[in-house]
């Protein structure tokens, strides 16, 4: 599903970001990606979603290289993954609702179709009742859910999460993780980036990978580099 | 209504006074063209007019003989640019002199010979009476040793097309620079508007639209904003007309196809800036 191979990122004016990064996430994983601030988490899922070329490597996401993607490819590796941010990113001028509707509609989805699967996808991240109230009217933790629901609204493969539960309290921050645990358990691949340490401790049967200073410093069960060699 | 056309709508909306900025630019550099072309367009109509009056005139002297006369004809009808070659006698010019000029018939009358020289009377035909070729025709004629003196239009042909000429350069120049500031106002409208949308451009991009689908908005507006300058352009030309009709001289008005032309040109010019800019600022987002 995602797979690093010797990955190097350089910025003109910070310097190295990722020094020879190398993973391999398989589909249905769910994989903790920790480490200090400025480790280079976010580099990484900036440069999983294309949104950033690596410098040296290369990087296979479901199929697609970053060695051989065009530009106009890349918004149908986008519709291929859902992406939630600490920040949620909503657009504060559209519902609940209509902040999820938002992804069909710029991905051509047929005007029928949107508003059923967008009311269906609030009802699974249990949001279904503040269908109709704008992103200033919730809270922290319910904001987060609409923004998952925008990700998972398109049915994506792969589920990217940047520090989701960084500006959620202890309790909300759990109920969004909860809600990780049950795409996955349906089958969804999930990377989440998190500096939260107790989080992470406080579920060990899942994989961690560590960052320190744009290097790989713990993998919890990587996967041997030879099985499946092709198949990123 | 496609989530495009809203969006560019809404564009409108939320900068009007840009928006309108851009069409009244627009308006004005097309409205220029279009006054260029209701003065060609009447122009021509008055060089068309007239062109098929346009002779060339060999007057002869009394001592040509008929073999001459003979001789040349045949050469001169041989040219391109003749449509039509006249022998009138000295007794014709006569006629038609006193036809014309009743009060002075008695003079014509009481002369004892005729004074009126013959003539070779040459029709250019109608899209080869350019100063050029009136002028060519003059010199063949001027090189027979027994016409005495030719004659042609002096110069207003020449004249006509200078005039033409000027109103074109004029009109290039000024419809030019008002094309090239209608251009950098809709550029400046498309910047202000990808940065009020830079959000919605960037969750758009997030969750897979394609830049096809996120510049339509843009170059929608860009469309609209050129139709409507070059609909407002069509009006100022025609008012300019009105008036011109009424208070200075009779004009003609622009044949449909021109003012069709000046609106699709307004709406290309839209197109082209907009796809421009977008293509330009999204970068930047
Ligand atoms: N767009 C950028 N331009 C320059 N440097 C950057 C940019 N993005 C990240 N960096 C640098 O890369 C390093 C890793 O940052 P980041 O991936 O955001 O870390 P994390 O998400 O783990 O906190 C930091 O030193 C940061 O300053
Ligand atoms: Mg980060």
């Amino acid at each position: 599903m995602i797979r690093l191979s010797s990955v190097s990122k350089e910025y003109a004016r910070s310097g190295a970001a990722l020094r020879d990064v190398s993973f391999h996430v398989r589909k249905g994983e769910l994989v903790f990606l920790t480490g200090h601030s400025g480790a280079g988490k976010s580099t990484v899922m900036r440069l999983i979603q294309m949104a950033d070329m690596p410098s040296g490597g290369e990087v296979r996401v479901s199929g697609f290289s970053s060695k051989l993607i065009r530009q106009r490819d890349i918004p149908m590796l986008r519709r291929k993954m859902g992406v939630v941010f600490q920040d949620f990113r909503l657009l504060r001028d559209r519902t609940a609702e209509e902040n999820v509707a938002f992804a069909l509609e710029v991905t051509g989805t047929k005007r029928s179709a949107i508003a059923p699967r967008a009311h269906r996808v609030l009802t699974q991240v249990g949001l279904a009742h503040k269908a109709r109230a704008y992103p200033d009217e919730l809270s922290g933790g319910e904001r987060q859910r609409v923004a998952i629901a925008r990700a998972l609204v398109n049915e994506p493969l792969l589920l990217l999460a940047d520090e989701p539960t960084g500006n959620l309290d202890e309790w909300a921050a759990k109920g969004v993780f909860e809600l990780f645990r049950e795409i996955n358990a349906m089958g969804m691949t999930v990377l989440m980036a998190t500096h939260d340490l107790d989080l992470v401790r406080a579920h060990p049967q899942y994989r961690v990978i560590e960052l320190s200073q744009g290097a790989v410093v713990y993998d919890s069960a990587p996967t041997p580099a030879t099985r499946e060699p092709q198949q990123a | 209504m496609s989530y495009a056309l809203r969006e560019a709508l809404a564009a409108f909306r939320r900068t009007p006074l840009l928006t309108m900025l851009s069409v009244v630019a627009i308006a004005f550099s097309l409205f220029i063209v279009g006054l260029f072309g209701l003065t060609a367009f009447n122009i021509s109509q008055a060089v068309r007019e007239v062109e098929n009056k346009v002779e060339v005139v060999g007057y002869l002297r009394d001592d040509a003989t008929a073999m001459q006369l003979q001789v040349a004809q045949e050469e001169l009808r041989r040219l391109p640019e003749v449509q039509e070659l006249r022998y009138v006698t000295k007794t014709e010019a006569l006629a038609t002199a006193m036809e014309e000029m009743k009060e002075f018939r008695d003079v014509f009358t009481d002369l004892e010979s005729n004074p009126l020289p013959a003539s070779l009377e040459v029709r250019l035909r109608p899209g080869q009476s350019s100063p050029e070729a009136v002028s060519r025709v003059a010199k063949r004629l001027q090189a027979y040793a027994f016409v005495e003196e030719v004659d042609f239009g002096d110069g207003w042909v020449e004249k006509i097309y200078t005039i033409r000429r000027l109103f074109g350069a004029a009109a290039t120049a000024i419809g030019g620079a008002f094309a090239l500031v209608a251009g950098i106002i809709i550029a400046t409208a498309i910047r202000i508007a990808v940065f009020a949308r830079r959000e919605e451009i960037s969750i758009m991009r997030l969750v897979g639209a394609t830049d096809g689908f996120v510049q339509r908005p843009f170059v929608l507006e860009g469309i609209i904003t050129g139709l409507l300058g070059g609909i407002t352009a069509a009006a100022l030309t025609w008012v300019a007309f009105a008036a011109l009709n009424r208070y200075l001289f009779a004009l003609k008005w622009l044949p449909s196809e021109w003012i069709v032309a000046v609106v699709v040109a307004g709406t290309v010019f839209g197109f082209l800036s907009s796809i421009v800019a977008v293509r330009r600022h999204l970068e930047a987002v």
